[in-house]
Order: C-alpha cells, then structure tokens, then sequence
C-alpha cells in the first residue's frame, strides 16, 4: 500500500489521459453491466414454484398451436382455479416500422389478468362485437386512437378466410389504463376477439397459441404444472407449463440467441477496450522512462517496478470498471420501469459482480503486460542517457 | 591504506551496432572515505560511465569494484538495486525528481524501500529538507521550484538513507552561477561536517574547486591527479 501513491501520481501524470481513458472502461463495463442484465433475465425464466399463474404452450415451438379442447381438461386438473387462452396474431399498422404487440383472446382472459385494468364494461364490449378490439392507452395514445375508430391490422400470418387478404379492419371498442406502473408495458398491446379470429382465420378454427392457467395454491404450482403436462404426454400437441417470465422470454428468443449476441457484443466491446488502454499504457510508460530509470537507481529492483506498472494498469481498468457496473446497477432498475415492465432486469448479481472484477483484473493484466515487461528490462545507463 | 572504494583494472566496453567501444580501459583507483573528488576530462572520456560504475548503475566488463568492502561487480541486479538503495546517493544534473511528487514526497521515495513507517518517512523527510534549507517548500511540486531548489530537494534525497557515497553527475551542469554556488556549498558541507564521500563529474574547474581531489580522465585513462590546497 505504501506505493499506491507512486501508482496514482503515475496515473495524475496526463489527468486529462487518464480521465478519458477511465471514462471508456467506465462505458465498457456499464454496458457489460446492462447486457450481462439483459442475458441473465433471458437466460433465467424463474421458478414455477410460488407462481399463480403458468403458461402451457406447445413443448416443442411457441408457434405450435394447441387443440381448444384442451382447455376444458386444463380447466378440470385438480388445483386449476381458472383457464384462458390467447393466440398471436401479429402485423402492424399503416407501416411495418408499427409493429402492434396484438393477440386474439379467450373467455375470462380479464379474470386471470387483472393486471390490464379492463373494466367489465370493456371486456363486455369486447365480447359483443365479433371485430372489436380493446387497445393500451399508452399505444392509442402515440397513434391517436379513440374508441370507434377502425382499425386496420396488416397482419404477417394470417390470411381473412373471406378476403384471402392478410388485412385485417377491426373497431376500437375500449382503451384500457394499466393500474401500476409496473404494468404499464401492457398499454402497448392490441387484444382482439378471439372468436372472430378463430372463425375468419384461413388457417382453421379449434387451436389455440397457449393456455394461462389461475392456479388455487401457489405453493403447489409446480404440482399442478407437472399434472397439466400429463394430459398431453405422448400426444401430438405435448405442452410445457412454465412461468410467464420464461414464456415471454422465448418470444423474444426468436430473434437468436440472445446470450451469444450479448455476449459477442462484450466481447467485441473489451476486445476494443483492450487496444485503446494497452495503447493508453504503452504510451504512459514510454514517457515516464526516465522516471522509472531514476527510481531504480534509487533501489527499486526490476520486480518492483514490474509490479508497480502493473498496478498502475489494474488500478485503471478497476476504476473505470467498478465504476461502471456501480452506474449499471443504478440503471437497472430505472431502465425495467422506463420500459413499464415489458422488460423485467434483475439486479447485477454477486456472480456478475465476480465475473466483472475478474475481467478488470484480466484486461488490466494484459493490457499492463508488455508496459511492465518494458519497465522491468529497462537499463538504468541507457534510459538515464535517453537511449 | 586502502580506500572505501577500491577499483581494480577496470574496463569497460560497449557494443553499439556493429561496433565495440572501449570506454574505460584498465582503470584502478582508490577513494578514500570522507574524499570529495571531482572527475573531470573532456566529452567521451569516460567519467560519467566511470561514476556509473561506482554507483552501481552499470557493471565492469573487467576488472573488480569494492565499495565498503565489498565487490560489486559481482552482485546481480537484485542485490545490486538493494545495495544501491543502502549505500549509495544519487545527484544528477537534471535532478531526475519526480514530476507529480511534492518535495517532501520526491525526498521519501528511497525510504519506501525501508521498513520506517510513514510517519517516520515524513518525519525523516521534514530533516533532510531543512538541512538543504527548503523545509518551507515540502509542498511544492518541481515545477513549482526554481532549478537550484529542485537541486537541493534531489541533495536530500540521496542523502536521506544516510548513504555512505553520494554519486554527483554534473550537480551544476544545468544552473545558474549563484544557485550552482551554493549547491556546492551544500556538497562541500555535507562532505567537511557529515563526512560524505563524495564523487562528482564535472566539466566546470570551479565545480571542481569545491573537491578535495581531482581526477583527469583522458579517453578512458586516468590522465593526472591534484589534490586541492
């Protein structure tokens, strides 16, 4: 500890240097803090256990759909107080940058999903109107709709069964308000009947996308989940139950592997960061020669200045790092509730911390390599004479 | 008698490209304890790597170099930087202070290498400057001090771990008459009243009046001795 003070003033030398270069391992590591987030919350779907509601959808593909007698059967599983149903309809409206978050929805859906704060005059007039659609608020709003309008609907898989066009035109029959915050990324959906697109749909009637079942005793969720998969067990529409968390994630992993991307994306990040700090550091060194060649005539030995350009390479990346990941767990939270809860990040973990500390010390140890190496070998004669 | 630096035929050779120069060739000389000499001789005769291998910065290609007795031309770059830090004090002619360090910071750095506690270190520290008479400027960084004061703070650097040799490679070369002066007023005091041993490089005859001896180095051989009046 008594040569931290040689180290920092060695880093103070170019403050402005030092200063811009902490500032990019600052943003490389807060960004690895808020995709590390995004990996882990798309790597980790929860636990079924102590969760009141589950999800069954096809166990093999999410766009496999599943036979509506199922859902009376579901319904008549011990432990199941309530089942809906949905299916994805998809297509966006007027340009295909409008990508609409819109399903088809079952009897009873308001019941299991409070959350959307439809009030029953709302799902009565849903019910009623075979081409009605209930919208968020939040999206109305960005487009300007209002109850009574109609609504055209490009869709991207299916057809009309009467038109043959994948143009969907429905009424706007309520605008509904999430109650919290939290659930404030349901204001972002269009639900429609799902009678209607089960009847017009070119693609044929009786399947549904997946079920949401209202368990009675959360304690016992993952009984019930077991026991719902047992109905389909060795059937052509076999289901896998599972927590909405992880239902909703594997929409999302349609896109790809969203683990290998962030973690590409890291990679490539502290690839770059590496170049720009090993030359931060090769240049910080190559100043200072004649200093580090002073301080070895005073006695410091080849292992101490080693060691003291390695500290100084390690103390950099662990500033601008920590510093990162302390900004990124400050976000976190404040970017899951920007995003109304369509996008759920857990906190940093004790793990992540970890793997973030160790990759600060390996990048500071690489990057601080061949500077130390350099500082090590230096002769004193030779360095004292500018050669 | 022999002297507290015994230099045994010693030479020196340096391969630069292709080619070999002998720089010192078959030197043997004795310094005795509490000799302030001054070496003198043209450009490339050889009394700054003459110092440097006094100091223990550079090793003899031959020959044999006993300080204190004991031979250090044989001791490896480790045992070599620990001897250095003990035995041996180091002014050069552009001071070579640390540039982010305060005054007192730049003295203390040697007793980093020591097991003294930081107070100790300051307290140490605070001695060495009112002995070069700049206890008023510990919180000055270099460049905040005129050259004849960094001078002075690199004078109580080399002599904080109360070495037994202070090595002096042109202490003057780059100050003014006045602040040349009294640096080597400082030399000669702490040579006469604290019994340093003293070798100075320096191409000024009047730096070099300051000195007890003088030695003339010519293209590597010692050419003449005086001895000051």
């Amino acid at each position: 500890m008594k040569y931290l003070h040689l180290v920092w003033a060695a880093l103070m030398r170019r403050k402005s240097r030092t200063v811009l270069t902490i500032l990019s391992v600052l943003a490389a590591f807060l960004l690895y803090g808020l995709l590390d987030a995004v990996r882990v919350a798309f790597n980790s779907g929860g636990t079924i256990a102590g969760v009141d509601r589950v999800v069954v959808s096809s166990k093999y593909s999410i766009i496999q759909s599943l036979p509506e007698s199922l859902v009376a059967r579901v319904a008549a599983t011990p432990g199941v107080r309530k089942v809906t149903w949905a299916n994805w309809f998809g297509g966006y409206y007027q340009q295909p940058r409008n990508q609409l978050i819109n399903f088809a929805i079952g009897a009873d859906y308001f019941d299991v999903y409070p959350d959307y704060g439809v009030t029953p005059a709302m799902a009565d007039a849903l019910a009623r109107t075979r081409t009605g659609v209930l919208v968020g608020k939040t999206l109305a709003d960005r487009f300007g709709w209002k109850v009574g309008d109609k609504l055209p609907v490009m869709g991207s898989i299916f057809p009309d069964k009467a038109t043959g066009e994948t143009t969907w035109i429905f009424d706007i029959v309520g605008i509904y308000e999430a109650p919290d915050a939290a659930s404030r990324a349901l204001e972002q959906q269009v639900l429609l009947n799902w009678k209607y697109f089960d009847e017009a749909n070119a693609y044929g009637s009786g399947q549904v996308g997946w079920l949401v079942v209202q368990v009675s005793d959360p304690q016992r969720s993952a009984a019930v989940a077991a026991a719902i998969d047992a109905l389909s067990a060795n059937s052509d529409h076999e289901t896998k139950t599972q927590t909405e968390q992880e239902f909703n994630l594997s929409f999302a992993r349609q896109m790809g592997d969203i683990g290998l991307i962030v973690t590409a994306i890291i990679g490539a990040v502290f690839f770059t960061l590496m170049l720009l700090t090993g030359n931060t550091m090769a240049q910080a060194v190559r100043e200072r020669i004649p200093e580090l060649a002073t301080l070895k005539t005073l006695g410091f030995t080849d292992r101490s200045v080693l060691a003291l350009v390695f500290l100084e390479s390690l103390l950099l990346i662990l500033i601008g790092g920590v510093l990162g990941m302390a900004l990124a767990a400050a976000l976190l939270p404040v970017v899951s509730a920007a995003s109304g809860g369509m996008l759920l990040l857990p906190p940093i973990s004790a793990a992540s911390w970890a793997i973030g500390i160790a990759l600060m010390i390996a990048i500071g140890a690489i990057v601080g390599v061949l500077p130390a190496l350099r500082a090590m070998r230096l002769r004193i004669v030779d360095a004292l004479a500018g050669r | 008698m022999s002297g507290l630096v015994e230099i045994r035929d010693v030479s020196k050779r340096y391969v630069r490209g292709r080619q070999t120069v002998e720089v010192l060739h078959h030197i043997s000389l004795d310094i005795q304890q509490g000799d302030f000499l001054a070496l003198m001789g043209p450009s490339g005769s050889g009394k700054t790597t003459l110092l440097n291998l006094i100091g223990g910065l550079d090793a003899p290609t031959s020959g044999s170099i006993t300080v204190g007795g004991q031979r250090i031309d044989t001791l490896g770059g480790n045992a070599l930087a620990k001897w250095r830090a003990a035995h041996v004090g180091f002014i050069f002619q552009f001071y070579n202070l640390l540039p982010m360090l305060t005054a007192q910071k730049n003295v203390e750095v040697p007793l980093l290498l020591t097991k003294l506690s930081a107070a100790q270190r300051r307290q140490n520290a605070k001695i060495a400057l009112q002995l070069v008479d700049l206890a008023d400027r510990g919180t000055h960084k270099p460049s905040e001090l005129s050259g004849g004061q960094q001078q002075r703070v690199a004078i109580a650097r080399a002599i904080i771990s109360d070495p037994t040799l202070l090595v002096c490679d042109e202490p003057t070369g780059d100050l003014d008459r006045q602040s040349a002066e009294e640096v080597l007023m400082l030399l000669q005091l702490l040579n006469r009243e604290h019994g340093k041993t003293i070798i100075m490089v320096t191409h000024d005859p009047r730096a070099a009046s300051h000195a007890t001896h003088t030695l003339h180095l010519e293209k590597g051989t010692l050419a003449e001795a005086s001895v000051a009046a």
